[in-house]
């Protein structure tokens, strides 16, 4: 029982990490980024091929660099022209980036599957708890989540940058009247979701693996515990993916493993019927961003 | 007025982008097919032959080194003067593993192209999606997939190169049975492989003496396998068997490892790629997996029959690409060889005695076995194109043959296991 649940945990660290990354855009601008699934896939790409020449936190650390870059790049070409647009139409932009991407990363790194190699230890190390087992890797990606969380706790609460993002996304015209840089705010949410997407990728490359066309499926689970967090939440995020981790690890032990997708879908709907705003979040702030 | 322009230009961008990139990758591999299409007669014209590949997508292992292959072979072929005198025009397209796709591609090249057979599909799924289309329009399919129901029931036109499921899974419950192994746990990918893999191994465990304590489907995208693993592992298991051809071959090797599930693990051929002994690190040392030869053939015994067929394959490959051979590829290499040496032996395209002529290939060294077709058999391998491999210190080795495939005589093993005479196979073993 408890391998199971240390199981559920690795499964859900991955989750949550990814749907950090959803949540700073939309912070800003409401957008949900589906692009995010291929900035976590490009940053561990770009770290793998790095990793050949460099020691590991360098690769790391430049790959993370030129993710944001990207990002930032991406959002002056494809989206600050249409930003009037409404957010439909800048969703169905982010799906085509994701596409673009996709392809993109084919043409430069081919179909093959690659990984970075773990942080720490072998392949196959593992602490022991309790007679149950969980690797190394876990653990790191779980620090990486709190880390990435408690600092971007500190920067929208604490930063003038941080509060003037938060601010945009409330309500941008008074933000601007506010003389708040708003076009700027956008292209920085973007550079920064692209940064934590790629060190996400590169820390969850050593239990995932990593290949060009992951990113679909990585952006629709983080996506998925994102909502279940509550929207624009990390900390609920972090919380929402070891529960759905948990969750379906739980159900596979009870149930044929062919029913774990339906689980996280059905618990999905669930939410998003009873409790629209997640299940971590005050309803009043949810209505009042809906409104 | 601008930015309305900007606008328009990106939602157009965006919308275009779904099928552009699908056209962009078909034609980088397309090579330049745009010779006079006449088909059928004329003495030189070339005879135009279709090909659809898993190029891109998720099933792109299997399809990009197919793909490679078809275009090197075919240009080597031409080089050397076609077949007869005729050049071959190779019309390749890429499925992206989507059965209905490969659907529309088959009814394309049979409508407008009219060409005398297909080359693939890379996967079983689409396979059978174009079997019925293909033996209706008396168009020849050699196919690049595994699944035993391509051939069974046998459909005149439909023939298929990699070896059977069936026979690997013979050739795994006999290496068990040598190593005392009864009670074994299965794991399969959800897909059209997966599930074929599935069904042959809890059919045949019954024969065999093998025991499925636990049988479980995983999602074909899933990325750790640690919770299914820890289940497999509460039913005491001695052995694990995963079926699938995708990236979580390594992801198993590895996960077992950390949960400490400490049981043999056997694996399907579709472990044979060096790139997955690759990824899954020191923790594929140990995996067994039938397979067949090309991913040994430098340490085969220089008297084998395929030793050469092998070689002349590898480094050609190897040479041209800058990548290592999978069998996959190899696939092609076979199923584009056997069509040639047919339309050779029938003296020209006409579709019915090319087909006749396939049945009558006999000892043909391919790179997964020696084909023996037959009018029943459009198969033509029997279970001795495996070979047990496992890896060592990170490198494939073969494994010494089961106790009972060496019962065997080696031209004509039959499906069930009756000892025969006693003349066996030189088992080849590795260091």
């Amino acid at each position: 029982m408890i391998q199971f649940g240390l199981s559920g945990i690795t499964h859900g660290s991955v989750y949550a990490i990814v749907a950090i990354g959803f949540n700073i855009i939309y912070n800003t601008t409401g957008i949900i980024n589906f692009a995010q699934g291929e900035f976590v896939i490009l940053g561990a790409m770009i770290a793998i091929t790095l990793a050949g020449v460099l020691p590991l936190p360098a690769a790391i650390a430049l790959a993370v660099a030129a993710t944001m870059l990207l990002g930032g790049l991406l959002e002056l070409v494809f989206i600050r022209p249409v930003r009037h647009a409404p957010v439909l139409r800048l969703i169905v932009i982010t799906i085509g980036l994701s596409i673009l991407m996709r392809e993109g990363m084919l043409h430069v790194w081919d179909e093959k599957v690659r990984a970075l190699p773990v942080f720490t230890g072998t392949d196959t190390s593992t602490v022991t708890i309790a007679g149950a087992h969980i690797s190394t890797q876990a653990l790191w990606v779980l620090g990486a989540c709190g880390v990435i969380v408690a600092a971007l706790t500190l920067f929208f609460r604490r930063t003038t940058t941080g509060r003037a993002m938060r601010a945009c996304a409330d309500d941008r015209m008074a933000a601007r009247l506010c003389g708040i840089p708003e076009r700027w705010m956008v292209t920085l949410s973007f550079v920064l979701s692209a940064g934590i997407g790629a060190l996400a990728g590169c820390v969850i490359s050593p239990i995932t693996q990593t290949q060009y066309d992951m990113g679909s499926s990585l952006a629709i689970k983080g996506f998925t515990v994102a909502v279940l967090g509550g929207l624009g939440n990390s900390m609920a995020a972090v919380a929402a993916g070891l529960l759905l981790g948990l969750l379906e690890v739980f159900t596979i032990s009870q149930l044929p493993v062919a029913y774990e997708e339906a689980v996280s879908i059905v618990v999905l709907l669930l939410v998003l019927v009873c409790r629209p705003t997640g299940l971590f979040a005050r309803p009043a702030a949810g209505a009042a961003r809906a409104a | 007025m601008a930015s309305r322009w900007a606008n328009l230009l990106c939602t157009a961008l965006a919308a275009m982008l779904i099928p552009a990139s699908a056209v962009l990758a078909a034609a980088a591999s397309q090579p330049a097919a745009s010779q006079p299409a006449v088909s059928g007669g004329g003495a030189s014209a070339p005879i135009k032959v279709g090909a659809i590949f898993a190029i891109t997508g998720p099933s792109a292992n299997l399809g990009l080194p197919e793909s490679r292959t078809a275009e090197m072979l075919v240009e080597t072929i031409n080089a050397a003067g076609g077949v007869n005198g005729r050049p071959i025009q190779l019309l390749m397209k890429d499925s992206g593993g989507d059965a209905a796709k490969a659907q529309a591609l088959a009814s394309q090249f049979i409508d407008e192209e009219h060409v005398l057979a297909i080359i693939g599909p890379s996967t079983s799924g689409e396979t059978m999606r174009i079997k019925n289309l293909c033996q209706e329009n008396k168009t020849l399919l050699l196919s690049c997939a595994a699944a035993e129901t391509i051939v069974n029931p046998l459909a005149s036109y439909v023939f298929k190169v990699p070896p059977r499921d069936a026979d690997a899974v013979r050739l795994i419950y006999m290496t068990m049975k040598d190593h005392g192994i009864s009670r074994i746990g299965i794991i399969s990918s959800s897909d059209g492989y997966g599930g074929a893999g599935k069904g042959q191994l809890e059919k045949i465990a019954g024969e065999s003496g093998m025991t499925v304590a636990i049988s479980e489907v995983y999602d074909k995208g899933e990325t750790d396998l640690t919770g299914v693993l820890t289940k497999v592992k509460g039913a005491n298991v001695q052995a694990v068997v995963n079926w699938s051809a995708l990236p979580s071959q390594s992801q198993v090797a590895k996960n077992m490892k950390q949960i400490g599930l400490d049981v043999p693990l056997y694996q399907s051929m579709g472990f044979g790629n060096v790139k997955y002994v690759q990824a899954a690190g020191e923790s594929a040392n140990g995996t067994l997996f039938p397979c067949g030869r090309l991913l040994v053939a430098e340490i085969l015994p220089k008297d084998h029959p395929q030793k050469a067929v092998l070689m002349a394959y590898k480094t050609e490959y190897e040479s041209r690409y800058k990548d290592n051979v999978s069998t996959f590829g190899g696939h092609a290499y076979d199923a584009l060889l056997i069509l040639t040496e047919a339309i050779k032996k029938a003296g020209g395209a006409d579709p019915e005695k090319v087909r006749e002529a396939i049945e009558n290939i006999k000892g043909h060294a391919g790179t997964a076995g020696i084909f023996n077709f037959s009018d029943k058999d459009h198969c033509g391998l029997t279970i001795d194109g495996f070979e047990m491999l496992t890896v060592r210190d990170g490198k494939i080795a073969i494994l010494a043959q089961p106790a009972a495939m060496k019962a065997m005589t080696p031209a004509s093993a039959p499906a069930t296991m009756k000892s025969m005479a006693p003349a066996a196979a030189p088992a080849a073993k590795a260091k």
